[in-house]
């Protein structure tokens, strides 16, 4: 039996059609601050219900197999949030650490105002995927929709796919790297020169999020810095 | 708020328990909407020379045998009513329009909930669990539906406030969202002879799509003009004799998920309706595009 196998048959299973959401969530939070308790959840049944997995602050590896509602893994601390399926609205909003992964599909506001830590969607991210990000890094290995990345402030959104309309719309120094076409830059938001730090960084992401993908046919993306800060044009 | 479902089938197994599936559909988007709910049910067909109106009285003593009695004598042929809680459907032999204008003439405290030859509409206040088991959609068999919850946010909660709404013959739109430019629309839109019986948003865009069908558009045109000639937030479900169709504004702020299996085509708010379909663990899902009009047609039934 390997590591990963004696893990997954280790792991705590919860059932959703048969364990109310808030006792599944009560359980994770009673692992903060290194309370005693396993340290690997399998949950099953989500169909689609909204908040699981919700406001976690500790290590512990939560595996959700099928398809989550809104906010899942919201507010994550330090522990790893992995979605064997589709995620609706809001994934990962204000994750301050840890990692969040979804194989699947993932709803508009992907990442929004996180802070810290990695989120990976697999497949596509649809609009508003990392809006006023602040230090958080996403990972998407499809494409994202319109007005992503609109007023991103520090971190970075690497999409390995197409960009929607409007992508960074009043971002402030938020990194963005697009692999395939970008359908329009919002307000100040510019191409910018991908020198080899960034595709150092590039790279390291990638890794990080298990994604396969050369650096080479990427993109940079970034604030023009006219629109944010006291430009005399915008003096009135 | 408010939920929206909508429910397609592509097997005799679904068609059978449509309005079973529906219901369940329903009652997961509660949440969304626990102010009224209302279903649009496609099911039926009167045949080529017949029509079928839904009638709605405030009366719960209302004599629909009387009504049925009227209809006949007005038109030769009438079904006896099949009533469910306040509503009761009529098979009239005359055109859908005709018998649709001799009960506004001649029995105007009714209301006419839908009319063509094969939609029902059955609308209700109260929570979609409540809604649904009093009109005992669970037997209801049929082709496609869609459903509807509403939270109320520009216009009163009552029977007539809730969705679906039909302002065409077989033709009907559920919504989520608000319109911003209505008032304006539904002026223009009683100038062309498009008539309206609520002051609400939705309404209004059930309005529209009459007119532009009327005016010969087909039904991905008349959803395009949306794009243009609609101001606000939606996402459209829209239902017609033969199929159903999905738009979700360019800005796509309110949520939608279609999913599609050999069996059936859903589309819901959120997922949570869509998992208690059979097979939904393995069915095709996808988040509509924004602006992009997604349509499913059967072959014409009767």
């Amino acid at each position: 039996m390997t590591v990963a196998e004696r893990e997954h048959a280790a792991a705590e299973v919860v059932d959703l059609s048969t364990t109310a959401l808030r006792d599944l969530n009560q359980r994770l939070h009673d692992l903060a601050g290194g309370a005693p308790g396993p340290r690997h959840f399998r949950v099953v049944n989500p169909s689609g219900a909204h908040a699981v997995a919700c406001g976690l602050d500790a290590d512990v590896e939560v595996e959700i197999d099928g398809h989550v509602g809104y906010y899942c893994a919201g507010m994550n601390k330090r522990a790893t949030v992995r979605v064997h399926g589709n995620a609706s609205t809001g994934i990962a909003e204000n994750m301050m650490s840890g990692r969040v992964v979804v194989d699947g599909n993932v709803s508009q506001s992907a990442g929004a105002t996180g802070r810290g830590g990695l989120l990976v969607v697999r497949g596509n991210a649809s609009s508003r995927c990392g809006i006023s990000m602040k230090g958080i890094d996403i990972v998407v290995g499809g494409s994202v929709g319109h007005m992503s990345a609109f007023m991103a402030q520090t971190g970075c959104l690497v999409v390995c796919g197409d960009a929607g309309e409007a992508l960074g719309d009043s971002i402030y120094e938020a990194r963005l790297y697009v692999r395939g076409s970008v359908a329009g830059l919002g307000a100040d938001c510019i191409e910018k020169e991908l020198r080899d730090e960034h595709a150092d960084q590039l790279r390291g992401l990638l890794e990080m999020a298990e994604i396969d993908a050369d650096t080479a046919g990427f993109r940079r993306y970034g604030s023009a810095r006219r629109l944010y800060n006291f430009h005399v044009d915008n003096a009135y | 708020m408010c939920g929206i479902v909508g429910l397609f089938a592509k097997s005799p197994e679904i068609e059978e328990r449509l309005g079973a599936h529906l219901a369940a559909m329903l009652v997961q988007m509660s949440s969304r909407g626990p102010d009224s709910a209302g279903v649009a049910v496609y099911r039926d067909s009167a045949g080529s020379d017949a029509s079928k109106l839904t009638l709605y009285s405030a009366h719960s003593n209302e004599s629909w045998g009387r009504v049925s009695d009227a209809l006949r004598d007005a038109f030769g042929e009438c079904s006896d009513p099949s009533v469910r809680a306040s509503h009761a459907v009529f098979v009239v032999g005359a055109e859908a329009d005709e018998a649709e204008s001799w009960v506004r003439a001649n029995r105007p405290e009714l209301r006419v909930m839908s009319a063509g030859r094969v939609i029902e509409i059955y609308k209700e206040t109260g929570l979609p669990d409540e809604v649904a088991r009093r009109f005992a959609l669970e037997d209801m068999r049929g082709t496609h539906a869609l459903g509807h919850t509403r939270m109320a946010t520009e216009s009163r909660v009552t029977t007539e406030g809730s969705h679906p709404f039909s302002t065409g013959l077989d033709l009907c739109l559920v919504h989520n969202g608000s319109l911003s430019n209505h008032n304006r629309l539904r002026e223009n839109l009683r100038r062309e002879g498009i008539e309206f019986q609520t002051e609400n948003d939705t309404e209004v865009a059930a309005g529209y799509l009459a007119w532009r069908l009327r005016e010969g558009a087909a039904l991905e045109q008349a959803l395009e003009g949306c794009l243009e000639d609609l101001d606000g937030f939606y996402t459209f479900a829209v239902g017609t004799a033969d199929g159903f169709a999905v738009l979700r504004d360019p800005i796509a702020c309110k949520p939608a998920v279609l999913a599609e299996t050999d069996e059936w085509v859903a589309m819901s708010s959120e997922w949570r309706s869509i998992a208690v379909l059979p097979g939904a663990a393995d069915a095709a899902a996808w988040e509509p595009e924004p602006g992009v009009v997604y349509a499913w047609e059967k072959e014409l039934v009767g």
